[in-house]
């Protein structure tokens, strides 16, 4: 084991010449890169003090492998001095805020003092007017024409983009080359830089001017081998020979004499080819371009963007000992278990150390090998060699030799902790802990209660699993990240966790009052759901025992639990506002006694706050909670499984006197839209105020046709039966709404694009099916088919553009949204509670003195207060009327 | 039986200490309205304040974190649709996701800027009145209220033609025209108003005028104001419960609050730069909060005021509105790391080497990048060991 140190700080700054020569293995000399054999050149840019490429090799210059050496830097010699792309802007700025004859800032010395005072005392308390201060006497000195220490006259200097300068003397513009500016740079004085904002021991502005070019080692350039056997080379080792090229040109020429403008030239072309390996990106400057075609990647396009460095790899990294495949549904496990196929838990290891209690078991694990369940893959002696279980011969030898201090890399198996998660990652509970339970099959295998926190369904979702791999990451695992402590979410103040689908549809028929239940059924449906205690009088004793849904359900309950509220049915014709509910749309639990009401969506549906769930577990505990769940979802789905629950054409298709009814509808809608457009022909619509005409009638018939289809539905919805599959659904909240059943069984209604009638399509009508000029309900896109009845060839072009329109939506918010939060969670990532409550920034400056006003977790809070008081007093005195 | 208030007050004096006053508030009114013994009263007040302790947030909470996150995730959920202001069928209103990133980046001036005016005990019964007040904050220009302008090439002259029906609507007099004329230079002495028609005005071009010049001219002159408030498009009479209010198209806080006739503590504008500009820093954190609420509110999807809370804090945490992003608060960073990993990498690299700046390490994108603890949750506390002490005796 390395020493472990901790980095407590990062220096940015510029390299000086000196530094470069310094760290500097060797001076690149030559332009050419290997001989006839293949063999690096010396003093060349695969020059072998550079550091090693090939494994098995020893470096020349640190002797490491490999593995170890971390490459070396060499430099070049500049013939002629050139700008860094990057540093224009600071280059131009102290060149406009100095004297050009003396060097000094252009400030007077009294005022420099003054200023500098001022700075010392900002920078300790508040760096970011410090900033401000240096900006300003920056800008005061660049306006400056006349040197106040020298007293000589100063000139406007031009940057002409990318990296030349021109200075409008009196003779004229006149080009300051990379020389000159070096020389003006190396008389400021390092006080006066402070002033501007420059640290001078870290970054002399001369430094910007780039004299010797270090030559980063191979490592960070390396060649790969091609099956032709050709090496290719990284582009940045192309960008460099350029360099080294354009160099060797540039010193010729001047060793030689040539004439000014070829030298000037060169030096341009040296300049060009310093900025694009730089940056290849830079505006104004022509990509250096492969042989191919593609412009090349060198330093800058490598830590730029999404897949850069810094998103790409320090950000976000890629790990080991993690797992993705296929997710599938598991109504048996429990809430907090992800089943693992067997095949992953083969691959995935934990490294356990060998204590004298747990040596038979590794052992054990030692014995199955690498290829039966639970074994081990490897093992570590304490030396810390690692023996490869895939090629021991003698297992046996290896579990005889474990002794206390191996550290064994056992398969994953049952009660392990991993991580579970599913991309997106927009929350928190997008990754939760889970608890492994191994499985056959190839998939990973969830409860299908922890769906909506991860927002997974089953039509082939993938989800990633990563196992921790050191002590306090499980502890913290478990302790934080177990699915059970996420069943409350911080967003709103309520259970995340829930029924969905069947269990509420289950809940709803077991609880209704009609179900009675024989003792077969009772004992299995408890027996299902792991009760253990007695079974309670039945509620039907003569011609048979029978049992009512509600005492099943009553005994899973906390004997002291108390609930009132109204059910997720209780709308409409149900509606139910108080104990004397006739439709069972009341739920009243006392004493953990379920006396009257249906469970539905509202007391156990996900996402439902201030329900029977969100009571349970924020009063039980979250460890309750978890179990409270696991087994009374069980009895819901055992109790459909028995009952069967399914679902026919028939229970949406409209009887015939229904059809009629909205048949008429759709003909007094029609009409009405006639009436209207007469009307508008006639020019007595009344507008409606700040429309034109055009667009009150297209209001008014959009209203018109929606008050058709919600009249229909109503219509649909009065004839079905109460116990119409289909029905119960969309009214416990199972699946489904209103809308939906209206659109199979009555009619789909006007369809829209961009909110209006369709309008699109050939000039003045959507479809040539229509005359021109039509502006009634059919030609603009109105389908009064349901989707029992079918759809005309028509209606199914109106209908695909307007669900075309949802889906260009869709994809155009996940972008949009996805951008939004990114920047949220890049400007709050920082913050945090500290022990006095406080919410600060990690500069310990407080942003919030009591969080969130009250210091509460949201949470831990009910639905955004902090208590529920009614509760606590109901939970003392009693439910008193 | 009966506990007397004073008692009462006596009893729920350690909930005072312990709980904040609006919790406090609340339980003290619900246990007015309830009998209760004693016992049950000091039971009552124990389970509040150990629930009260057993709520608070735990140090170390990542809650800026929680807060994004809590933003953000519902944003996918959201529409991108401008929709009907609720009750006016005449305004759009931006409401989704388009207004919330508006509402993040913080711009000066909203998608759909929109006023709600309450008016003073004076106006606000009465229909006509209120439409008075909404003549004074109309804009109302020269083009609303001509019935047509003909240019006259002969004479080189245009002649106006007021719609006497619009002048009454919008409340403007012929003087008001001309005068509104006459500050434009070009033609300003060179109104006059027609002897026989009161409605019927001449305007003088400078000879040396061409067609194309006078044609713009015109352009301009349609476009100069008469009365009312600049920005304000539109104002509509509403009736809301017992009153009238005015909602406009486009908004203008300052000049409104000077309006007669307003009630000046009932304005809303639904721009926060403009409420930050006229009524300060806390108003406008208090402006985004409402505004972040809204529309999340309306949009169906619950997220609790904590979060919204904090964005707008941090937002306004330095004295003026700052974006969430690259050129507010994520700019803005002491961290290089931090600025580099989000946007324009290789400029912050640059800057940060040429200023030779130190990063401190102190936030969670560095740590994360130089692939150390970060320093929240369990990582925020650390533990200090004086050896002296460790040593046994």
């Amino acid at each position: 084991m390395s020493e472990e140190k901790i980095i407590k700080g990062i220096k940015f700054g510029v390299l000086s010449p000196e530094i470069i020569r310094k760290v500097s293995v060797t001076a690149v000399v030559t332009a050419d890169v290997y001989d006839e054999d293949g063999l690096p050149f010396e003093g060349g840019i695969m020059d072998p003090r550079l550091g090693v490429i090939e494994p098995g090799q020893k470096c020349v210059t640190c002797g490491n492998s490999i593995i170890a050496c971390p490459g070396h830097f060499g430099h070049l010699e500049l013939a002629k001095p050139v700008i860094h792309a990057g540093f224009v802007k600071h280059i131009y700025d102290v060149l406009r805020a100095t004297c050009r004859h003396c060097g000094r800032l252009k400030i007077s010395d009294d005022e420099l003092s003054k200023y500098l005072d001022l700075l010392k005392r900002l920078e300790v308390r508040w760096p970011l007017l410090a900033r401000g201060l240096t900006d300003y006497v920056r800008r005061k000195a660049m306006k400056v024409m006349e040197c106040p220490h020298c007293g000589s006259r100063q000139f406007k200097i031009k940057l002409e983009k990318p990296t030349s300068f021109i200075e409008e003397g009196l003779e004229g513009p006149r080009r300051l080359w990379p020389t000159d500016i070096r020389a003006r740079l190396e008389m400021v004085v390092d006080r006066d830089l402070r002033l501007i904002g420059y640290n001078p021991e870290l970054a002399r502005p001369e430094w910007m001017v780039i004299t010797v070019l270090p030559i980063p080692p191979i490592s960070v350039r390396p060649s790969i081998l091609l099956e032709t056997g050709i090496r290719s080379e990284d582009d940045l080792t192309h960008k460099l020979v350029d360099i080294i090229r354009t160099n060797d040109r540039l010193r010729e020429s001047i060793n030689a004499g040539a004439p000014e403008v070829i030298v000037e030239d060169l030096w341009d072309l040296l300049q060009y080819h310093v900025t694009t390996y730089f940056d290849n990106e830079v505006p104004g400057v022509p990509p250096a371009k492969h042989r191919s075609g593609r412009a090349l990647r060198t330093l800058a396009q490598r830590l730029r963007g999404k897949e850069g460095r810094f998103r790409g790899n320090l950000s976000g990294k890629r790990v080991d000992f993690s797992a993705r495949t296929v997710v599938s549904p598991d109504p048996n496990l429990s809430i907090n278990e992800v089943g693992v196929p067997e095949e992953v838990a083969k691959v995935l290891t934990v490294p356990e150390r060998v204590t004298r209690w747990n040596i038979d078991e590794l052992r054990m694990h030692v014995l199955n090998g690498p290829y039966r369940h639970p074994g081990a893959n490897y093992v570590i002696d304490p030396a810390g060699r690692r023996i490869d279980l895939r090629y021991i011969k003698d297992l046996k030898a290896v579990a005889e030799n474990l002794k206390p201090g191996y550290i064994v890399e056992r398969h994953l198996k049952n009660g392990d902790v991993v991580l579970f998660n599913r991309q997106p990652s927009l929350h928190r509970m997008s990754i939760m802990a889970h608890i492994v339970k191994v499985l056959p099959g190839r998939t990973f295998r969830l409860h299908l209660a922890v769906c909506p926190p991860y927002n997974a369904d089953f039509d082939g979702d993938e989800m990633n699993l990563h196992v921790p791999q050191s002590e306090e990451a499980r502890a913290e695992a478990r302790v934080l990240l177990l699915v059970q402590e996420h069943i409350l979410s911080p967003r709103y103040g309520g259970p995340i966790i829930g029924g969905i689908q069947d269990y509420i549809s289950g809940a709803y028929l077991l609880s209704s009052k009609t179900t009675l239940l024989t003792k077969e059924q009772v004992s299995d449906l408890l027996a299902g759901s792991g009760y253990e205690g007695p079974i309670p009088e039945p509620a039907i004793l003569s011609p048979k025992v029978l049992w009512s849904g509600k005492q099943i359900i009553s005994l899973l309950l906390p004997a002291d639990f108390n609930l009132r509220g109204k059910a997720n049915i209780s709308a409409g014709p149900l509606r139910c506002e108080d104990y004397e509910c006739f439709w069972d749309s009341y739920v009243v639990v006392k004493m953990g006694k379920l006396l009257m009401g249906v469970l539905d969506k509202k007391t156990l549906g996900s996402q439902q706050s201030e329900s029977l769930l969100h009571w349970i577990t924020k009063e039980y505990g979250n460890n309750f909670g978890r179990k409270f769940m696991d087994n009374i979802f069980k009895m819901f789905l055992r109790f459909i499984e028995m009952r069967g629950f399914t679902m026919t054409l028939s229970d949406v298709a409209p009887p015939s006197k229904a059809v009629e009814e909205i048949n008429n509808i759709v003909e007094e809608a029609k009409k009405r839209v006639f009436e209207l457009i007469e009307q508008y022909r006639e020019g007595k619509l009344e507008p409606i105020p700040g429309r034109t005409l055009e667009e009150s009638l297209e209001i008014r018939i959009m209203e018109v046709l929606a008050d058709a289809r919600d009249n229909a539905g109503e219509i649909a919805t009065q004839y079905l039966d109460p116990f119409n599959n289909v029905f119960i659904m969309a009214r416990t909240g199972a699946r489904g709404n209103i809308l939906n059943i209206t659109q199979m069984a009555a009619m789909l209604g006007q369809q829209s694009v961009r909110g209006e009638r369709i309008r699109r399509g050939y000039d003045v009508r959507t479809l040539p099916h229509f005359k021109p000029g039509d502006i009634g309900p059919e030609a603009r896109g109105f389908v009064k088919n349901s989707f029992v009845n079918g759809l005309t060839p028509i209606e199914v072009f109106f209908h695909a553009a307007g669900g075309r329109e949802g889906l260009v939506d869709t994809a155009v918010r996940t972008s949009q949204s996805g951008y939004m939060q990114r920047r949220l969670i890049n400007a709050l990532q920082d913050l945090r509670i500290d022990y006095d409550l406080t919410v600060r920034t990690p500069n310990n400056s407080v942003v919030q003195f009591l969080y969130g006003d009250d210091g509460v977790d949201p949470s831990k809070s009910s639905y955004g207060s902090a208590i529920n008081i009614d509760r606590i007093i109901e939970r003392v005195i009693g439910w008193r009327l | 039986m009966g506990i007397s208030e004073s008692e009462l007050l006596e009893m729920l004096e350690p909930a005072k200490q312990v709980l904040p006053p609006k919790i406090f508030d609340e339980l003290l009114e619900k246990l007015k309205g309830l009998t209760l013994t004693k016992d049950e009263l000091s039971k009552i007040v124990e389970l509040t304040i150990n629930e009260y302790l057993n709520v608070l947030v735990e140090p170390g909470e990542p809650i800026g974190t929680v807060a994004a996150q809590s933003v953000g995730e519902p944003g996918t959920q959201m529409t991108l649709r401008t929709f009907h202001y609720a009750g006016v069928r005449e305004l759009n209103v931006t409401l989704g996701l388009p207004r919330l990133i508006e509402l993040v980046d913080a711009r000066k001036l909203p998608e759909t800027p929109i006023m709600v005016i309450y008016l003073d005990e004076e106006h606000r019964y009465d229909r006509d009145k209120a439409l008075e007040v909404a003549r004074r904050i109309e804009a109302t220009r020269l083009e609303n209220v001509i019935a047509k302008v003909d240019i006259d090439l002969v004479s080189s002259s245009m002649v106006i033609d007021l719609d006497p029906e619009m002048m009454i609507d919008k409340g403007v007099e012929t003087d008001d025209v001309v005068k509104a004329l006459s500050k434009v230079k070009a033609v300003s002495q060179n109104v006059s108003v027609d002897e026989n028609d009161s409605n019927r005005i001449y305007v003088q071009v400078p000879p040396n005028y061409d067609f194309m010049k006078i044609q713009k001219l015109r352009d301009r002159i349609l476009k100069i104001k008469l009365k009312g408030i600049k920005g304000i498009n539109r104002v509509i009479v509403q009736r809301r419960g017992n009153e009238y209010v005015l909602i406009t198209d486009g908004t203008n806080l300052e000049a409104v609050l000077k309006v007669d006739g307003v009630d000046v503590r009932r304005v809303f504008t639904n721009s926060v730069y403009e409420v930050e500009n006229v009524l300060g820093i806390e108003a406008a954190r208090q402006a985004l909060v409402n505004e972040i609420h809204n529309v999340l509110e309306e949009q169906g999807l619950d997220v609790d005021m904590r979060h919204v809370m904090l964005i707008a804090d941090m937002m306004t945490l330095t004295g003026s509105v700052k974006q969430i992003g690259r050129h507010g608060i994520a700019g803005e960073k002491t961290s290089v790391l931090a600025r580099a990993s989000f946007e324009v990498t290789v400029k912050h690299l640059f800057d940060a080497s040429a200023r030779g700046e130190l990063d401190e390490l102190k936030g969670v994108a560095e740590n994360v990048i130089i692939g150390q603890l970060v320093p929240v949750g369990t990582n925020l506390v650390n533990l200090a060991m004086n050896p002296t002490l460790a040593r046994p005796k």
